[in-house]
């Protein structure tokens, strides 16, 4: 079954149109990349698959389920997860509390059960604390877990953010930009990284970046946005040798 | 000295409370950054529920065990009191979350004044002041010269066992962790699997359940009417301006301050200056902190 159908995808801003007719057809463990020039509407994709935004026109099936309509908390514990351009933690929690948020929907214990310490609180919280410092462990972090997260480094902000994406136990994983801002070092552990957590946790991953260091590395395949429409789409060879990417990229003057 | 012990006795049975009703404003700020202005009216309103309740189970059996009676209204009024607000917030407030927050609050201040002339015009209400029946005998014991009831213990201790488990539940427990979450960055809290309209739910409900803890003692030992949410519910507000607006310690300290403000004025000045005194209080501190004391600095989002 595809994992995430996109058909049609259609999002007007007043009268700017920011994504035109956007069709992706994303297979179980594909791992496909959103590239294009700044205001391309590239993370209105993101927001338009995670209900942020209601599409103008168009359908969005993931698992065969309609996404159209479907409150973004809901999407989310249905199996989608995404990451920020600009890093979105919960600045003032500590890095436990940021994954251990992302576990919201499994906790099932109502107040009262946790005013009287109940079992089915304890344990359960028992239970998520653990799966968060596992999850804490795999990107370095177990060590800084009661860390308020504002205070720490850019990186490990940045992998914070994945580690709690993961928390709500995704099966398609929507990067955006994750190696904005990273050094040449990070890149290189950045990729193999989403390439391990790919394998680890069975993901399927839309990813949007920058460098194209990261994008013709780790990509399948690639859409080329412009002024929200769809100007190509395969594989990173054919993607490279495309006349209106370049010319999108660099301008007409260059071909 | 005994007279001084006596008046801290009286500062921390009223101080509790406001500290009560504070925490009402604070968590509605807190995740929504607006202020609740009918929340001393639903305040109001709690006492109504505690009386109609603890007259009823009095009227119907008559030999209870006080205890279980205080219990039954107590959680009588926290119920009804809790489905008032959530009732207020689906209907009067929901429908402005994206409107500029002006007009969130002045609906507030209409939803307060709503709830005031509803009582006045409601017949079994009016607006004639009154008192709940004795849910607790009153027993003073003289301790050393000061005087200590029965209900100040039972309006104090139950005001701390009630903050204990708030500090608990806003600390410990996901929906807690939630709260916070989404004061801090209400966007990102869906995008984590938060359903945020069922967290500001549950925040007017434990808000207003608390407020009806303090409803009901405060029936136990004042006279309730109809317009006595008003000042009760400014001075409960200054406590969560005073204590850090958002801040949940805060308002509880608050509370004990604006407690001692009302008692410890009229030692020193007349006992009309009272208001007067809370309000420069309000003023000086938002001069020299205008975070309050706990409260954390604004921080402009771009």
């Amino acid at each position: 079954m595809t994992m995430l159908h996109t058909k049609h995808l259609t999002h007007w801003f007043g009268g700017l149109r920011a994504v035109h007719d956007f069709n992706l057809d994303l297979q179980p463990g594909e791992l496909v990349a959103i590239i294009g020039p700044n205001g391309a509407g590239k993370t209105t994709v993101f927001n338009l698959i995670t209900g942020v935004y209601r599409p103008t026109e168009g359908q969005i099936v993931f698992q065969g389920q309609n996404l159209v309509g479907l409150p973004t908390h809901r999407i989310i514990v249905g199996g989608v997860a995404r990451t920020f351009q600009n890093v979105r933690l919960f600045k003032e929690l500590t890095v436990l509390d940021n994954v251990r948020i992302a576990h919201y929907a499994r906790a099932g214990y109502l107040a009262w059960e946790a005013m009287l310490y109940l079992p089915r609180f304890t344990r359960q919280e028992a239970q998520i604390r653990q799966d968060t410092l596992e999850l804490l462990d795999i990107f370095d972090l177990a060590d800084l877990a009661e860390t308020v997260s504002r205070n720490l480094p850019y990186g490990q902000q940045r992998r914070l953010e994945i580690a709690r994406a993961l928390a709500t136990r995704p099966t398609l994983l929507l990067l955006d930009e994750p190696a904005a801002g990273m050094n040449p070092a990070e890149v290189e552990q950045l990729m193999e990284t989403i390439l391990w957590i790919r394998r680890q946790f069975n993901l399927t991953i839309l990813l949007i970046e920058h460098q194209m260091r990261v994008v013709m590395g780790i990509a399948e395949r690639i859409k080329v946005l412009d002024f929200g429409q769809t100007i190509a789409d395969g594989t990173p060879a054919e993607i490279q040798n495309h006349p209106r990417v370049i010319e999108a990229y660099l301008g007409v003057e260059a071909v | 000295m005994e007279f001084y012990v006596q008046q801290i006795l009286n500062a921390l049975q009223v101080g509790s409370v406001y500290a009560l009703i504070a925490l009402g404003y604070t968590m509605v700020y807190g995740i929504l950054t607006m202020i609740n202005f009918a929340h001393g009216d639903i305040f109001m309103v709690s006492t109504y529920l505690a009386f109609f309740t603890s007259t009823l189970i009095l009227g119907l059996a008559s030999g209870l065990n006080p205890i279980v009676v205080f219990i039954a209204t107590l959680l009588t009024a926290m119920f009804g009191t809790a489905l008032l607000a959530v009732v207020i917030e689906r209907l009067a407030y929901k429908p402005l979350r994206t409107a500029p927050r002006i007009s969130a609050v002045i609906t507030a201040l209409g939803v307060g004044l709503f709830l005031e002339n509803f009582m006045v015009a409601f017949k079994p209400v009016g607006p004639a002041p009154r008192f709940l029946p004795h849910l607790i005998p009153a027993v003073n014991f003289n301790i050393g010269g000061v005087t200590v009831s029965t209900i100040q213990i039972v309006i104090i201790v139950v005001s701390a066992l009630v903050m204990l488990l708030l500090d608990t539940i806003v600390r410990r427990t996901m929906v807690g962790t939630a709260m916070r979450a989404i004061s801090w960055d209400k966007f990102t809290a869906p995008l984590m699997g938060v359903p945020v309209d069922r967290v500001i739910s549950m925040t007017f409900a434990l808000g207003a359940s608390i407020a009806a803890v303090g409803g009901t003692l405060y029936g136990m030992a004042y006279t309730i009417d109809p317009y006595m949410g008003i000042r009760i519910g400014w001075w409960a507000f200054i406590s969560a301006v005073v204590g850090g607006i958002g801040n949940i310690r805060g308002a509880m300290i608050g509370g004990f301050i604006l407690g001692f403000v009302e008692i410890f004025t009229p030692v020193f000045l007349p006992s009309t200056y009272r208001d007067f005194v809370a309000f420069s209080l309000l003023l000086v501190l938002l001069i020299f902190r205008p975070t309050g004391i706990l409260g954390r600095p604004m921080v402009q989002k771009v």
